[in-house]
């Protein structure tokens, strides 16, 4: 009844064109921006804010470009936690080694450093495919963890390989409270997801998804499997590395190879394939499921007034998270993002379904 | 609407048992207790975290702290860093809370930087960062008891004094065994000042965490045949190198481990075969103190206890007890100054555990005497006392406990100092001056 739309009647390409063609996605979308950029600091605990949007949000800017390389691209990488890994250190040692580094150029080159290492872990996917190209990027995971734990330049002489950063500030404004860490992974997150939205949508975008769908016949018409492949693993890489600077400098504040180790990597997959690939929206679903449900199993007792052992608890958010992501794996194989559009689909006729 | 109704009752119940405790705990100074329980980590980490609970449900039995009662939550990390963050965002806001020991050095180097805005005191009892010791620059922790680089330090003092002096150690090949963690990373700038100084060859090799595959490492160790190997683990990686060493053949008495790796969970599944092994220790173990015999009594015996009744007194349990009573103490310093039987902030909390005198009367009187040595903490030390002795795996149990050691001052002081400076520098920190001592 409120969602359809009739009436809406588009008179220029541009309209036509545009990310949300339906009148009521946009005011939505600009709801949910305006509740994400207003409400949440203005009401929202410190707890909240700090220990669970803005992970979450991080992560979800992980799953986006993870999303970009394994949904769109159609190529399997498990060797995300090693490009967010590059991303964070070479911001750290922007950061450290260049007087008067803004933060905000620290992180982005920290991204160009992880799409320089990306694509160089790239090229073998222009030979192997599948999950031979997973074990080859999985040669990434192993060597970034090694460079970065016996590499001690990397780690700017830290005795015990332990980076720290702190007094950081954007444009002469510190990011020390929560509510200042969490507007400034928002930002990050939301043109980033503009921008990849975007992207999908463009020339590169359909390369990349046709390389996807069948290769030969991508390569009969004209794609250019190099560039294709490069470009996914570029634009990727550079996101997820972006993702692990802020990781690491804005959630962390110190950390060890180990907070980017093979689990991040098998984490973030994981939020791609039950998010939905090859869906924006669906990166989004993932980290939520992935770093929400989680905590939510393991205080539900706690909330309901119940006292059980920590080690039960933990168990039990075990047990419980494992069986609802074999649960939506069976209801929806595509992702919590096609529940989300089929949702959408019966909205458009509710309440006179035919 | 049936599903409405339940949700909104949900809801309100959920609310209502959220809301109450909150209120509740006003009045009670609030112990946080980061935990693991699960994970390769757990059969360590559980005594260790049922020694600090059975502690505080123990002073709650006998009038709390001049009357006020400890509330306490526990929180499960996994040793994981993220999680770890997270339990300290979940619990740092909770009323009355004291103090925080994130049991794992890597949670502790990312609180390192949280504390001082939130004005909660860390107690990083034998382990976390060694620079820290200098309370100069890191004014909110406390890695009391010993630090290890102190550990590394007693580790070569024994060796050395076994074979017969500092100078035998000259030629010698010591091999570094290690968690390829910041926890396995911290002794190495110490062991390479005392390779330097003494002459010894050193070998770093590392383990990848979490040490359940140590093949290669202990290849490594075969081929260099060192004279003695250092054992810097936790948890199964313990186990797995002493299993290790009986399959390569290297002698368990040649083989010395720091302080986390000398529990009874890191030996009992290796048994007769680990027989020889020697570990630092912190602490005693067994049921004999007076301190454990109370527990006994006013916990367990009620049938409160948080783990099995068998496991009280053993290593890691009591490392767990003294740590919870060097907090409450701590407490109970600050109550002297701020008031007595009212809860005490961070900050309060922070100035007690940097005015601790912990002499052996005061010992004695809490049962502790023969469980450890006193401890005094002042401004600039924040660690009160480096004594430790070596013990030795007999088969069955831990024991042979050798003379006490103290960390040379001569080396520690002046690397305590330069990573100090270092830090400070890096974080554009000033050193503490007299005024700030008295806050």
């Amino acid at each position: 009844m409120f969602y359809r739309e009739n009436g809406q009647f588009k008179s220029t390409y541009r309209a036509d064109q545009q990310i949300f063609p339906i009148l009521q996605d946009r005011i939505a979308i600009l709801a949910l921006l305006a509740v994400a950029f207003v409400v949440v600091p203005l009401t929202m605990s410190d707890y909240w804010v700090r220990a669970i949007l803005t992970p979450f949000l991080i992560l979800s800017m992980a799953a986006l470009g993870l999303n970009i390389l394994v949904g769109y691209c159609g190529q399997i990488s498990l060797g995300t936690g090693a490009f967010m890994a590059v991303g964070a250190y070479a911001a750290y040692n922007f950061q450290v080694r260049v007087d008067g580094m803004p933060l905000i150029a620290s992180l982005l080159l920290g991204g160009v450093c992880a799409t320089v290492v990306g694509v160089l872990f790239g090229i073998p996917s222009l030979r192997i495919k599948g999950l031979y190209l997973a074990v080859a990027t999985l040669a990434a995971q192993f060597f970034v963890d090694w460079a970065f734990l016996r590499i001690n330049w990397f780690t700017n002489n830290s005795s015990s390989g332990s980076v720290s950063v702190a007094g950081l500030n954007v444009f002469g404004m510190p990011i020390e409270s929560p509510v200042q860490k969490y507007l400034l992974c928002l930002t990050f997150v939301v043109v980033f997801a503009l921008l990849a939205k975007n992207l999908v949508r463009s020339a590169i975008g359909r390369e990349w998804m046709a390389m996807r769908d069948m290769d030969v016949a991508a390569a009969v018409i004209g794609i250019r499997p190099v560039y294709a492949k490069l470009t996914a693993f570029a634009v990727s890489s550079f996101i997820v590395g972006v993702a692990g600077a802020l990781w690491g400098f804005i959630h962390l504040g110190a950390w060890e190879p180990a907070a980017f180790s093979i689990d991040r990597s098998f984490q973030l997959l994981f939020m791609v394939i039950i998010g939905g690939l090859g869906s924006i929206m669906g990166s989004f679903f993932g980290a939520a499921f992935i770093v929400l449900l989680p905590l939510f199993l393991n205080q539900l007792p706690g909330w309901l007034g119940f006292s059980i052992s920590t080690a039960l608890a933990s168990h039990l958010e075990t047990m419980i998270f494992g069986a609802l992501i074999v649960f939506f794996l069976i209801v929806e194989p595509h992702g919590l993002a096609r529940l989300w559009s089929t949702g959408k689909e019966k909205l458009r006729l509710w309440p006179f379904p035919h | 609407m049936k599903l409405k109704t339940i949700a909104m009752a949900l809801a309100a119940v959920s609310a209502l048992a959220g809301a109450a405790p909150a209120l509740a705990q006003a009045k009670e100074q609030f112990f946080p207790l980061l935990v693991y329980r699960t994970g390769p980590y757990a059969p360590n980490g559980t005594p260790w975290a049922n020694g600090k609970q059975d502690y505080i449900k123990y002073v709650n039995a006998t009038g709390g702290i001049n009357g006020v009662k400890i509330a306490f939550e526990e929180c499960e990390t996994g040793y994981a860093t993220d999680k770890g963050v997270e339990c300290y965002e979940r619990l740092k806001g909770r009323p009355g809370v004291a103090v925080f020991d994130p049991q794992a050095t890597g949670i502790t180097f990312a609180l390192t930087d949280k504390v001082p805005t939130d004005k909660i005191p860390l107690i990083t009892l034998g382990y976390g960062l060694s620079a820290s010791q200098d309370g100069g620059v890191f004014k909110w922790n406390f890695p009391l008891m010993g630090s290890y680089w102190t550990a590394a330090d007693i580790l070569i003092q024994h060796i050395a004094k076994k074979e017969g002096g500092m100078d035998k150690l000259k030629g010698k090949k010591i091999a570094l065994v290690y968690h390829d963690s910041p926890f396995g990373k911290e002794p190495i700038p110490l062991l390479q000042e005392r390779a330097k100084m003494n002459g010894f060859e050193l070998s770093l090799i590392p383990v990848t965490a979490p040490g359940v595959e140590q093949k290669s490492a202990w290849l490594q160790v075969r081929q260099s045949r060192p004279d003695f190997v250092l054992l810097w683990g936790w948890g199964v990686m313990n186990s797995t190198a002493l299993k290790e060493a009986v399959a390569t053949g290297y002698p368990r008495e040649k083989m010395y481990g720091v302080w986390w790796a000398g529990a009874e969970p890191d030996v009992k599944d290796v048994g007769a075969n680990a027989k020889g092994y020697n570990a630092l220790a912190l602490n005693t173990s067994g049921t004999q103190p007076k301190v454990i015999q109370d527990i006994l009594k006013q916990v367990h015996d009620k049938g409160q206890g948080t783990g099995p009744k068998d496991e009280v007194g053993s290593v890691l349990y009591t490392r767990g007890v003294i740590i919870q009573m060097l907090t409450v103490e701590a407490v109970k310093r600050a109550q002297e100054r701020f008031g007595k039987g009212k809860v005490m902030t961070g900050e309060q909390v922070r100035w007690g555990l940097e005015n601790l005198a912990l002499d052996q009367k005061k010992l004695d009187a809490l049962g502790f005497s023969g469980v450890m040595r006193p401890v005094s903490t002042s401004c600039q030390d924040h660690m009160g006392s480096s004594w430790a002795r070596v013990h030795t795996w007999d088969g069955a149990k831990w024991g042979d406990m050798s003379d006490w050691y103290q960390a040379d001052e001569q080396i520690i002081k002046p690397m305590v100092k330069t990573a100090g400076e270092k830090y400070a520098g890096d974080k554009k920190l000033t050193r503490r001056d007299a005024a700030d001592c008295q806050s």
